[in-house]
């Protein structure tokens, strides 16, 4: 039966709630996409919000980063490069042990304010507040692992990890196997991780994807709007007071272009 | 040149008597919601006061507008993209709701329900965010009406710069100016160049800057960025809202609510064509008090044969052209230059402009006698300082300011003397730069004010650039509406009506 667990929590779990994320956050985001932000609260209490905010930020997106790249790259790669598995093992402890306490002190502080904070409370959905737990919670248990990977820092339980990781991405059956035998609080660390997936796609989450990133390359300040649809010649072409014409392919649509300047 | 046309405001604020009517009309059709309680689209300041959201025009505390580069390039005074977005996570320039004000309600069903007590029952405040009692309501969105509150807090006013502020606290001295500020639908807005996201944009056929709902993901530089503090968080939808000019009306050739509604008939609404390949360039200007004259020399003549070629060249409709040369706001801002600019120091180039106001002349209670120059008062000797007024609409130069309240006050002596004394003295007129048949035009469009010469508002041609057959069965308003060919789906292509055959012929 544990085993039958294991497979169902290490094996399945992983698919369903990467396929939940993904597809779920599609449906919403071609369905609602009003209902697609981050749902700041900064306005409402500035308080422990510039100190919080900017730490868990930070402090999530290097762990996001190096879990990531430490699980998903090919142990092949590490070797092919002559890195050692006890360094990388050291790399990931200090670097995951620096940006996990600043993300904890800051996923503190914002927790703090949304649970005893009169405003944020009150203007929080359930799911904002059962997200938050749930991260805080993640902070936490993936801070204690550091106290059994110092049993191995040589790499040995980290390779297997990636072994695991390696094998869901290449749709390698039995790659459970590999993290049969890790600690508890390991396996607690992946389902609350994954679970965190699977929630994404309810909750304000969906605000990791839209990273304004492309803002950085967008050309020039302003942008305007004019309603003449793609394909429509240019109006000083038009015979005055004529309906447009069309003539690029089948399409009529009355979808806006936008002209940077 | 690339001619487009715009339908900018001017308020008459010799005329407003302050009464907020244009604020509760707009407030009861566009912010009666939840998480816009405390936004005002459009709201009426008492001035000298530091206003709504409070210290509002500080903008070294906002970092509002754009701010003029060593190399004479401008960037938003929040910073240059990296800058802004590493301001993400949290912005340290952003207003908290309390600088507006917290909402609430008061506790009206308890003075229905009381049970028979031993005091009147009361309906106290309660807080719209939290739900709980307020024991005191310290601030409000009109907190300053009628110069509320000491002078020592409204004289924070930053309009006071470069004025010995000190005697207008004296009650003999004070002064009282309104304001009524809605969104200036700027030609070079910062909210829009600050978004993150590109939800913001300006409309092509009217200069309506509007936030896309659907594409606003709530990163709230907007809000940092517009030094008029002029776009809102709703902090139920997490979406930024600001005033939408009325657009669902000036399409159909209607005036904004907050127009409409006017008692004072202080509002104008006409079309303004400008020349949009010289915005940036307008706004780059070196000194501060050359902002006003650039954006004068963007607004083109819409009597010019060669400027109506071109503009309709650009496509822009001939009943618009029509409209421009009857526009009562190209009327006041250029021919009259008696409009001006809010705050043109910001670099947004705005486009809701103001009438100053005429006030008491002060030395004439002091001394008994009006101070004249060349027979007529002088505009120097009025109650509201001139630099206070040049601070709020010229960047600090009183000399446009003086210039316009004397063609104020030349209108007055003329027409009085024309409808009283039956005398028609175009000395008067020559005084001021303007002739007697000029006055008269100004006479009948500011002091008059019919409707038909408030508003000369063109209704949108948007046949020319839409093709109406695929438009059938639209719904018109509404966010998740599926009408045919509207939203692109992420699934390609587009969005089925129900009931409808998918296919279409190809045109």
């Amino acid at each position: 039966m544990n085993e039958f667990i294991h497979y169902l929590l290490f094996g399945w779990y992983p698919y369903l709630a990467v396929t939940v994320m993904i597809v779920g956050s599609i449906l919403r985001f071609d369905t609602n996409q009003y209902s697609w932000r981050s749902q700041s609260s900064q306005f409402l209490r500035r308080k422990q919000m510039m100190i919080g905010s900017n730490m868990f930020h930070l402090g999530i997106l290097v762990l996001l980063g190096g879990h990531f790249v430490g699980l998903l790259t090919p142990i092949e790669v590490f070797d092919y490069f002559g890195v050692q598995h006890q360094w990388k093992q050291v790399l990931a402890l200090v670097a995951g042990g620096i940006a996990g306490v600043v993300a904890f002190i800051g996923c503190t502080l914002l927790l703090h304010r949304r649970l005893f904070d009169a405003r944020i409370r009150r203007s929080s959905a359930t799911l904002d507040i059962v997200v938050l737990v749930l991260i805080w919670l993640q902070i936490v248990l993936g801070l204690s692992t550091t106290y059994w990977t110092l049993q191995h820092v040589d790499g040995r339980e980290m390779v297997n990890f990636m072994a695991w990781a390696n094998g869901l991405l290449t749709l390698q059956p039995g790659s459970s196997d590999y993290i049969v035998q890790t600690h508890i609080v390991y396996k607690l660390h992946i389902v609350l991780g994954l679970t965190l997936f699977l929630l994404t796609p309810f909750t304000r989450l969906v605000h990791v994807f839209s990273a304004p990133i492309w803002y950085l390359f967008r050309p020039g300040y302003q942008i305007v709007r004019t309603r003449r649809g793609k394909g429509a010649p240019a109006r000083a072409s038009q015979p005055f007071g004529g309906a447009p014409a069309y003539t690029a392919g089948p399409a009529t649509e009355r979808a806006f272009t936008e002209e940077v300047q | 040149m690339k001619i487009r046309a715009q339908i900018p405001m001017v308020l008459n604020l010799d005329k407003c008597i302050g009464c907020h009517t244009c604020s509760i009309t707009c407030k009861n059709v566009w912010t009666n919601r939840e998480g816009v309680e405390y936004a005002w689209f459009n709201n009426v300041e008492s001035k000298p006061g530091i206003g709504y959201p409070k210290d509002w025009e500080n903008q070294e505390r906002w970092n509002g507008g754009w701010h003029r580069r060593a190399n004479g390039r401008i960037e938003p005074k929040l910073g240059s993209k990296w800058r802004i977005l590493s301001k993400i996570f949290a912005n340290p320039s952003l207003p908290e709701i309390d600088d507006f004000y917290e909402p609430y309600t008061f506790d009206y069903e308890w003075l229905h329900k009381a049970p028979e007590l031993k005091a009147q029952p009361t309906a106290r405040p309660r807080s719209l965010l939290t739900g709980e009692h307020l024991t005191k309501i310290e601030w409000s969105g009109n907190w300053e009406d009628m110069l509320g509150g000491e002078f020592a807090k409204r004289s924070e006013d930053y309009n006071f710069a470069g004025v010995e502020k000190e005697i207008y606290g004296e009650f003999e001295k004070t002064f009282l100016m309104y304001l009524p500020r809605l969104c200036e639908h700027c030609l070079n807005p910062t909210c829009l160049a600050a978004c993150p996201s590109g939800a913001i944009y300006k409309r092509d056929e009217d200069g309506i800057v509007l936030i896309d709902q659907e594409k606003c993901r709530g990163w709230r530089m907007c809000v940092s960025a517009c030094p008029y503090k002029k776009i809102y968080y709703n902090w139920a939808s997490g979406k930024s809202e600001k005033c939408i000019f009325c657009y669902p009306r000036i399409e159909t050739g209607q005036p904004t609510v907050c127009s409409e509604t006017c008692v004072g008939r202080i509002r104008y609404l006409g079309v303004v064509l400008y020349d949009a390949d010289r915005v940036e360039e307008a706004a780059s200007v070196e000194d501060p008090k050359d902002l006003y004259p650039a954006q004068l020399s963007l607004f083109l003549d819409p009597h010019d044969p060669e400027v109506q070629a071109q503009a309709r060249r650009d496509g822009i409709p001939e009943a618009w052209i029509q409209a421009a040369m009857r526009s009562p706001v190209y009327k006041m801002a250029v021919d009259w230059k008696i409009a001006f600019p809010l705050h043109p120091e910001y670099r947004t180039l705005p486009m809701v402009w103001y009438v100053p106001p005429l006030s008491p002349i002060q030395s004439a209670a002091e001394a008994g006698k009006i101070a004249e120059r060349d027979g007529m008062p002088d505009v120097r000797s009025l109650r509201i300082p001139l630099k206070y007024l040049a601070n709020l609409l010229t960047a600090g130069d009183e000399a446009p300011i003086a210039q316009g309240l004397e063609r104020m006050l030349a209108m007055r002596a003329y027409m009085r003397g024309k409808r009283v004394h039956g005398v028609e003295d175009e000395s008067i007129a020559e005084r001021v730069g303007l002739t007697g048949a000029t006055i008269d035009e100004m006479y009948r469009i500011m002091a008059l004010a019919a409707y038909e010469d408030r508003y000369v508002i063109p209704t949108t041609h948007r046949e020319f650039e839409e093709d109406a057959y695929v438009l059938r069965g639209a719904g018109g308003f509404g966010f998740r509406e599926v009408t045919e060919g509207r939203t692109p789906s992420l699934f390609g292509g587009k969005k089925a009506q129900p009931g409808k055959p998918v296919k279409r012929e190809a045109m």
